[in-house]
């Protein structure tokens, strides 16, 4: 079943004359919905996907995997907002297993990621140990995947 | 008034802005464009340096004269952006902001009765230190038709037997006025043509749009002996609560500048020495940022106040516009009371920064473009309702 939610998160752009014909009511008060899932930080943002290959980029991604002390009160809280708030980390989540936090790092080029991870996470008081994985290439991201064209080729009118 | 009050400081106004302020104060769902501070959040590396400081215990003094990393980054950042040469044991006094840094300047250089030149509209403290530092305040009223920037003909009749120092304040708050090239040079030429000491506060000089390069002029032939380049974190990285400014100037100056700041204030706050080095080391990246934002924000508000029957020139520094406001019928202090009481939009009379601000208020764009888009939707209703 269709909400406002998943049609957002499939296609952000979808506009509210759209999504009104889908759902129901009208574009007005599609916009007020949305913009008290905006408000109420439901919906955090919105971005576009993009394959760097084809923009161009050189940014520099890399996966850590941070062990940390826990701490009373707080647990892994604290330590987790305060690696998280790095300009440079674009992910940041608590995981089960063999580590604590597996966190994405992306910079413009290897000394930014390296002096990331050198001079900030692993400096931090609490943080154990760190081990990183470089990204070398992109098959799938959010869904999507990298190539175009890369559905199986159907006759436009079959039988 | 109590006899307790030294003479000085009983016949010392109280700053305009703050008087305004008492008023915003009371109000609330106030849109501010009267801030003159970065609205932006000290970005997140910053922060967290001076988090790893305190984590580490560094709470203690640091030499008199600042951190010796801070002074040798401050070096190496200024020779790179800017073209200046200093020595980083003996040429850099980190200071709690640029503020303290003025107060030092001019007390160490001063004499009784000594005259100070400096362009006006300005920053609301610079009569104030200088008549602390019991010199004489000889303002030099810019005008609109150069932008308010300095002039050398308009400099050079204010000149007297008795003037030893001249205060810049490029780009200007509150006009966002610049001073280049040619200009620059035929004052730097008047200073020493007229033994004059300069105290360049260039706290501004990071915020600077239309592509144009920010230029010193201390970094101008013959001026490096004779100018105190004045600096600091507050408004280029958003660091305004850190208090960390900086001095750089001949070893002469900054030693007495050092004597004073050693017996007052002792030094500048480690933790903000430390978030400062992270800043000047890494942040260049995040001053852009904030740049270009500020720069967005420049053209739409300068657009929008035009169009509501307020002329603005379209300044090419700092974060605020100074629009016109006298055809408006109203004084600068009438517009913008009558502006805060009736639609609950500050902004700050331009009387606050000397007379020659009357007829024109100062803007802030130092504030979200939302809010500055609404704050200018309310100014057009309540202009044509005048």
């Amino acid at each position: 079943m269709d909400s406002l939610i998943d049609i957002l998160k499939s296609d952000a752009r979808a506009s509210a004359e759209d999504i009104a014909r889908r759902l129901g009511g009208t574009p007005d008060e599609i916009l007020d919905r949305i913009h008290q899932l905006e408000t109420s930080g439901a919906i955090l943002g919105y971005q576009a996907v993009v394959d760097p290959e084809k923009t161009g980029d050189s940014d520099v991604t890399a996966v850590i995997e941070v062990k940390i002390t826990p701490e009373r009160g707080g647990g892994f809280d604290r330590l987790a907002s305060r690696i998280a708030k790095f300009e440079q980390v674009i992910s940041c989540y608590l995981m089960s297993g063999g580590y604590d936090l597996l966190v994405i790092v992306r910079g413009r080029d290897l000394r930014e990621v390296a002096r990331f991870i050198a001079e900030k996470l692993s400096s931090i008081e609490g943080v154990l140990s760190t081990a990183t994985h470089f990204r070398l290439k992109n098959y799938k991201v959010n869904g999507l995947l990298m190539e175009v064209g890369a559905d199986s080729p159907r006759l436009a009118v079959a039988p | 008034m109590s006899r307790n009050i030294s003479r000085i400081v009983r016949d010392l106004p109280k700053s305009g802005i703050r008087d305004f302020f008492e008023v915003v104060q009371t109000m609330s769902d106030v849109i501010s464009l009267g801030i003159g501070e970065p609205d932006f959040p000290t970005p997140w590396h910053i922060r967290e340096a001076a988090i790893y400081g305190l984590e580490k215990g560094h709470t203690g003094y640091s030499s008199n004269l600042g951190l010796p990393r801070l002074r040798r980054s401050i070096a190496d950042h200024l020779a790179a952006r800017h073209g200046l040469s200093y020595d980083p044991l003996s040429q850099i006094l980190i200071s709690v902001g640029v503020s303290e840094s003025i107060d030092l300047a001019l007390r160490a250089v001063l004499e009784e009765g000594d005259e100070v030149l400096y362009h006006e509209p300005c920053y609301v403290s610079y009569a104030p230190s200088i008549a602390l530092a019991r010199g004489v305040a000889v303002p030099v009223a810019t005008r609109a038709e150069d932008g308010f920037s300095l002039t050398a003909e308009v400099l050079r009749a204010r000149i007297t037997p008795r003037s030893r120092v001249l205060m810049l304040n490029f780009p200007t708050n509150p006009t966002g006025a610049v001073l280049l090239g040619d200009e620059l040079a035929k004052i730097a030429a008047l200073c020493v043509e007229h033994d004059l000491l300069v105290l360049s506060d260039e706290i501004y000089c990071e915020l600077i749009y239309d592509g144009i390069r920010h230029e010193s002029i201390a970094a101008l032939p013959g001026m490096a002996g004779r100018t105190v380049y004045l600096n600091g974190m507050s408004k280029a990285y958003a660091m305004t609560g850190f208090r960390i400014g900086y001095a750089c100037g001949p070893e002469e100056i900054i030693d007495a500048m050092m004597k004073i700041h050693q017996y007052s204030i002792l030094c500048a706050p480690m933790m903000g020495q430390e978030a400062a080095i992270e800043a000047i080391e890494f942040g260049a990246p995040d001053v852009e940022k904030m740049r270009r934002e500020y720069e967005r924000r420049r053209n739409f508000i300068v657009g929008a106040l035009n169009d509501c029957g307020l002329p603005c020139l379209k300044p090419k520094g700092s974060f605020y516009v100074f629009p016109r406001v006298d055809g408006t019928g109203l004084t600068s202090t009438e517009f913008s009371l009558r502006l805060l009481r009736e639609h609950r939009v500050a902004v700050v009379p331009g009387t606050a920064f000397g007379p020659g601000g009357e007829g024109y208020v100062r803007c802030s764009y130092a504030t979200g473009y939302d809010r500055i888009k609404t704050a200018t939707e309310v100014i057009a209703g309540f202009v044509k309702s005048l």
